[in-house]
């Protein structure tokens, strides 16, 4: 029997490719895509409430409430339009800050240097991402932080502290898409540049930037999407800033389906990005 | 032909798991409507232990030696009853409540604003309080309470309380202050140092300030908010987001906060003060009840309905409000005990006068969180009131201004 079991096995490739890669397929299926996917349909159930106001039982028929609620009240545009601001901060921040140091890396520093920059650049990600948030709080104390100290001045919890912790946060996701991009990056393209009479500035934008292109929209990819999710910094240090993950957060034990509806607002603009990023042609060189 | 197949496939999983989440949605909502029917009749006489026994507690409220060694009266109550008990602990009283819902639990310390809710959608069984050794030893101020008993049926059983007090740092705060007044005016010269409770049910301490303060909007119970009230309290605390510096949910952050003195003042629970007090980096801090009162609360045990260890499930309730194991709660959460005879076991000797455990007066002054309903908890039956769940929504109002 088992033999046979072998030999069936052996003379259908295909079988034994179906049966090898059912496993994560399911996974991928079930878990990954499947958690979307009741995530997408949850957020158009309702939360029907009773005449008491006590008892609160979830309406699984398809319904737009939630939508409405999330058009209707202002308080939500307001709040996703702060979370995609401080995701384009963030983004914007950490490429201009990246670009340089990148360009470093990979063109300038030497064999040993290089190493001990990249160690150098990732090393922040062994930390814990919690440590390193209540680190910077110590920072950003606006009543006696390191920076207040030292400076004289702090831009306290808020707004502005949140998106500059995650910047830090999200620099190495950028920083190594940056590095490899220009790695590979002919050094003959720059030498034939420089030849051809253009100064850095001019071989920066129509050599570099050009090829660097996918590897920006990489790195941007990172940077956008980990802002436009992420809650928890704003509980460290920003104050009574909210992003649209604080939100979903607090609903999410009161009101499943509006929480639901509410986090696919980061998941459409993450598809728009996407879009215009392929539109763009940047994906296809990554 | 090959993307078509793709399409088909991703539609045919998408109508899989609309149905499969469909149905099971279906299936609690039909569970939480039966729930009374199905319920085990309440227990006439304690029997002998099921064995185990899951109990659902704020965190500090069933210490079993895991948080410290020596903290421990979870281990003693298995030894004296055989009841292997699991403890699972709650950050928020939202997450108490749909925890307990999913049956897994026999027992919950449920706060006021989730307790009647548990009663609501029968979760929460009747008590039969005959069972109950301690019961007329708990205070009579936290018996058969609008939080805990409907109707005059008891569904929770007192297990300790403390007041939402203002708390300020001496150093800063001149004059000290005797009004909520100061956590509310938008032209605090406090601004960005000030705190606040961060749930919905912090809507009650605005409520209770405009009680005090507009008369002419005829508040007389701050968890009954008809439409004009709610939008007088709603726009009081609009007006507070603009000089409140950080909310706070986790004590451990408020404490933090008034010892590196990034907040100044706000609303605090007596735990929080004597940690800060016994801090030596700390500036001095106070904490007073305001000329308004304040709102306090105050957490019942409840059982739940289908439980299959109620025998260990009241041996729990009994040992919990025993007088040794109060005074050990007590001291250790922070908080007065419902037994007053706990009083006399505390380590610290003044530990029921620091939080007024006994305390009339004080009593007099406190609005204990209830959950808010549609049918006004002050009795009126004119107007409709604010439910808890319109209080969450203006949260996100509040919280997102």
């Amino acid at each position: 029997m088992r033999r046979r079991v072998a030999r069936a096995f052996a003379r259908h490739e295909r079988l034994r490719l179906g049966l090898e890669l059912s496993a994560p397929i399911a996974w991928l299926v079930v878990i990954y895509i499947g958690s979307l996917v009741a995530l997408l349909v949850t957020a158009f159930y309702r939360l029907k409430t009773d005449p008491t106001g006590l008892i609160t039982t979830i309406d699984s028929t398809l319904h737009l409430d939630n939508i409405r609620r999330l058009w209707d009240e202002s308080v939500y545009r307001t709040t996703a339009l702060r979370t995609l601001e401080s995701a384009g901060i963030v983004t914007v921040v950490d490429a201009a800050v990246a670009l340089p140091l990148a360009f470093y890396m990979a063109k300038v520093a030497s064999r040993p240097a290089r190493r001990a920059l990249v160690v150098a650049v990732t090393m922040p990600l062994w930390a814990g991402y919690l440590v390193k948030g209540y680190a910077w709080r110590a920072l950003l104390d606006p009543s006696g932080g390191a920076l207040h100290e030292i400076f004289g001045h702090t831009p306290g919890f808020g707004f502005a502290s949140t998106t500059i912790v995650l910047s830090y946060q999200w620099f190495p996701y950028m920083v190594i898409p940056l590095y490899a991009g220009l790695d590979r990056l002919p050094d003959s393209l720059l030498e034939a540049s420089t030849d051809l009479g253009a100064k850095a500035g001019r071989t920066f934008r129509s050599v570099v930037l050009p090829q660097l292109r996918p590897a920006i929209v990489a790195g941007s990819i990172f940077t956008f999407s980990l802002t436009l999710g992420d809650f928890y910094m704003n509980r460290i240090v920003g104050g009574t800033n909210e992003f649209i993950g604080n939100v979903v957060y607090r609903e999410f034990s009161v009101n499943l389906p509006f929480a639901a509806a509410y986090s696919l607002v980061p998941v459409a603009i993450m598809v728009v990005y996407l879009l215009v990023a392929r539109a763009t042609g940047a994906l296809e060189e990554l | 032909m090959k993307r078509y197949h793709h399409a088909a496939i991703g539609a045919l999983v998408l109508v899989l798991f609309a149905a499969a989440c469909g149905s099971s949605s279906k299936g609690t909502g039909s569970n939480a409507t039966s729930g009374g029917s199905t319920s085990v009749p309440t227990l006439q006489a304690i029997g002998k232990g099921e064995g185990s026994l899951s109990v659902l507690a704020w965190p500090g409220y069933a210490e079993n030696g895991s948080t410290e060694k020596d903290v421990n009266w979870v281990t003693p109550f298995e030894q004296a009853t055989g009841c292997k008990t699991t403890v699972k602990t709650f950050g928020t009283s939202d997450e108490a409540f749909n925890l307990f819902h999913t049956g897994a639990y026999d027992v919950v310390s449920a706060s006021g604003d989730s307790s009647l809710r548990s009663v609501a959608n029968g979760d929460a069984a009747p008590i039969n309080t005959k069972l109950l050794t301690n019961y007329n030893d708990l205070w009579v101020n936290l018996r058969a309470k609008r939080w805990n008993t409907v109707n005059g049926v008891v569904y929770g059983v007192p297990h300790g309380w403390g007041a939402n007090l203002l708390m300020y740092n001496a150093n800063v705060v001149k004059p000290a202050p005797t009004s909520w007044s100061v956590v509310f005016d938008s032209k605090s010269p406090y601004k960005g140092k000030v705190t606040a409770y961060d749930s919905p049910i912090y809507i009650a301490d605005a409520a209770l300030y405009l009680m005090k303060h507009q008369p002419d909007l005829k508040i007389t119970d701050p968890y009954a908010l008809d439409d004009t009230q709610f939008t007088a309290t709603i726009n009081l605390l609009k007006q507070q987001h603009s000089i409140v510096g950080e909310y706070w949910s986790d004590y451990l952050k408020e404490q933090e906060a008034f010892t590196k003195q990034s907040l100044v003042l706000g609303t605090t629970w007596q735990v929080i003060t004597n940690l800060v007090q016994g801090d030596k980096t700390a500036p001095p801090v106070k904490a007073v009840i305001p000329s308004e009162g304040s709102t306090a609360w105050s957490d019942s045990w409840e059982l739940y309905a289908k439980t299959k260890h109620p025998n260990c499930a009241y041996m729990w309730m009994n040992w919990i409000t025993k007088p040794d194991v109060q005074a050990q709660v007590a001291e250790w959460f922070g908080e007065a005990p419902a037994n007053l005879k706990a009083c006399a076991l505390t380590k610290a000797k003044d530990h029921c006068s620091i939080y007024h455990a006994s305390d009339q007066s004080f009593y007099n002054k406190l609005y204990y969180w209830t959950t808010p309903t549609a049918k006004c908890v002050d009795g009126r039956t004119d107007v409709t009131c604010k439910s808890y769940a319109d209080w969450t929504a203006a949260w996100d109002q509040i919280k997102g201004s």
